[in-house]
């Protein structure tokens, strides 16, 4: 048997599919935004929130089901950027955590949209398509909102890149800078819901939270620079979603799920990786002659 | 060192009030800021140092009063090291850059970009590690690199929240130094402390709050223990040293227990 043409066999056979190809870019698309935004979520702290937005826009998507299927992405759009407004106003005004909003906000927003679903049902994704995925009936519509968005984001991070950099590392010095935080967090939150919302369909709405964290925080183990750490997590999701969407046909099982089980086995791989390192640097294997700190020179004095 | 501020007004906080909750952290301050000023306020904690530098900043809008710069003033911050991410994955050049965020701020660093911050990690002495994660430097070379980020915005007016809190006394020396030649440079300076001897003492401007503002002066006008009394809420007896002042805790010497 010749392995390396069956392997290639492998890669190319699926791809006779229309359904196929649809599903693999959608799926690489969708992993390295994901994975993109999810550097600035991670890095805040936030990565509650997109586990919670994931939900609340679930319940969107249900209740502008019903209204029509053409009306499922701005609805839902609209349910989730409303959802992330409430938890910010409910914590702020009402003192309580933000954590304990976003699981009150959008756990209930979870259950009215299961309890629509059973209820009415959908006039757009199934019920198990819209919570775990599939690479089914996507259309051309969903294509160029996931480009749009993943377009949108790109260009933001471009053009904002330090104050959003500054705004994440410490938005209270970042404000005391002249920049201005609240715009920037508002334009991030948008960013946000919209990521969401355009990977719902292949990714799941349970599984999405998980493509946000599992590649930043791979990029996390593997660089100390911001930069390097944006370019690392994109990739790693794209890598998520291409493997996991050929490992989702030939297993034959919803595609968050192999997505987020592939994100997972490359986690663990960086773990050990990581763990092996740290290892190696103490029992004196890896010198790393550039860990050592130098001697600190006296500051050069104004005449 | 001068500035005690003789120069003309560069900014302006009229009786402001500001509070989180129902209790205003700050009642009615009013404070200039002149263009030749060093100035160090100083107060116990959760007297409402950071809470001034900040609504100074333009960071927290007062409840009450106004804060008034002057036209384009030109404002930079420097934090306690305390409240900083050391995990944040970021390098020294990157954490410098972030101040650059005027005009173009695309990912890649332009050259002149480049030149401008190897300039001020040389100026500062910390050139060597602009390649380093930040929780790799020291405490001296974190505070010099957030100094570094400060000045890259080309400030007036240079404002630094406890410089010297959780660093050694070397470090501490250092910064003071450091300090006063950007003073000397042409920048005003406003800076809290609780560091009375190391620090408060050394400077040529002292304002002491509590909530209110206590006393405003020269370390000698400002560190004596009625003053302090009133501003800390305890004894301290103020000796003098080498023409400068020196605070003595009321202390009790703690006797051992006799064995049983």
């Amino acid at each position: 048997m010749n392995l390396p043409l069956l392997f290639v066999d492998s890669l190319t056979g699926p791809l006779q599919y229309g359904f196929f190809q649809k599903g693999l870019v959608v799926a690489t698309i969708s992993g390295a935004l994901l994975g993109f935004v999810g550097v600035y979520i991670t890095l805040r702290g936030m990565s509650y929130i997109g586990h919670g937005l994931s939900h609340a826009i679930f319940g969107g998507f249900a209740a502008a089901s019903l209204v029509s299927a053409s009306f499922i992405y701005i609805g839902a759009g609209i349910w989730g950027v409303s959802s992330a407004l409430a938890i910010n106003w409910v914590s702020r005004k009402h003192r309580i955590g933000a954590d304990a909003a976003i699981g009150v906000i959008t756990t209930a927003s979870f259950a009215l949209g299961v309890a629509l679903l059973s209820r009415f049902g959908s006039s757009g994704p199934s019920f198990d398509n819209a919570l775990f995925g599939s690479i089914y009936g996507i259309s051309a519509d969903q294509i160029i909102m996931l480009i749009g968005v993943s377009a949108a984001t790109g260009a933001f991070v471009f053009f904002r890149y330090r104050s959003l950099l500054f705004t994440t590392f410490d938005p209270d010095v970042a404000a005391a800078s002249g920049v201005n935080v609240s715009r920037i967090e508002a334009i991030l939150m948008l960013l946000l819901s919209l990521s969401i919302l355009a990977t719902l369909t292949v990714i799941g709405v349970t599984l999405v939270a998980a493509m946000l964290v599992i590649p930043a925080v791979v990029a996390r183990m593997i660089t100390d620079s911001f930069g390097r750490m944006l370019v690392l997590s994109t990739i790693v999701g794209a890598s998520c979603g291409l493997a996991g969407m050929y490992l989702s046909y030939f297993a034959a099982v919803p595609s968050g799920t192999m997505i987020v089980l592939t994100g997972a086995a490359v986690f663990c791989v960086a773990l050990a990786w990581q763990g092996w390192r740290s290892l190696a640097r103490t029992a004196g294997l890896d010198d790393h002659p550039e860990d050592a700190t130098p001697a600190i020179p006296a500051p050069t004095r104004s005449a | 060192m001068t500035g005690t501020g003789v120069g003309p007004v560069i900014l302006t906080l009229d009786n402001i009030t500001v509070a989180y909750e129902a209790d205003p952290v700050l009642r009615d301050v009013s404070f200039h800021v002149h263009a030749d000023q060093f100035t160090g306020i100083v107060g116990p904690s959760g007297s409402g140092k950071t809470t001034l530098l900040r609504t100074l900043l333009g960071a927290i809008r007062p409840q009450r009063g106004t804060v008034t710069p002057r036209d384009g003033l030109r404002m930079a911050y420097v934090p306690q090291l305390e409240t900083v991410n050391w995990n944040f994955p970021v390098t020294v050049f990157e954490c410098v850059l972030m101040a650059r965020t005027q005009g173009r701020q695309w990912p890649k660093a332009s050259k002149a970009d480049r030149v401008d911050v190897a300039a001020v990690l040389e100026r500062l002495g910390i050139a060597e590690v602009a390649e380093r994660h930040i929780r790799q430097l020291s405490g001296g070379q974190q505070q010099r690199m957030f100094l570094a980020r400060a000045l890259l915005s080309n400030p007036e007016l240079l404002v630094l929240d406890e410089p010297t809190s959780g660093v050694d006394v070397s470090t501490r020396h250092d910064m003071l130094h450091l300090l006063a030649d950007l003073h000397e440079d042409g920048i005003s300076i406003v800076l809290t402390t609780h560091d009375l001897n190391g620090m408060a003492a050394h400077l040529p401007h002292l304002v002491t709050i509590n909530g209110r503002i206590v006393a405003e002066g020269s370390p000698h006008e400002v560190i004596t223990s009625e003053v302090l009394e009133r501003t800390f809420g305890a004894r301290l007896e103020v000796l003098e040293h080498l023409g400068m002042p020196v605070v003595i805790d009321d202390y009790h010497r703690i006797t051992p227990r006799a064995a049983s």
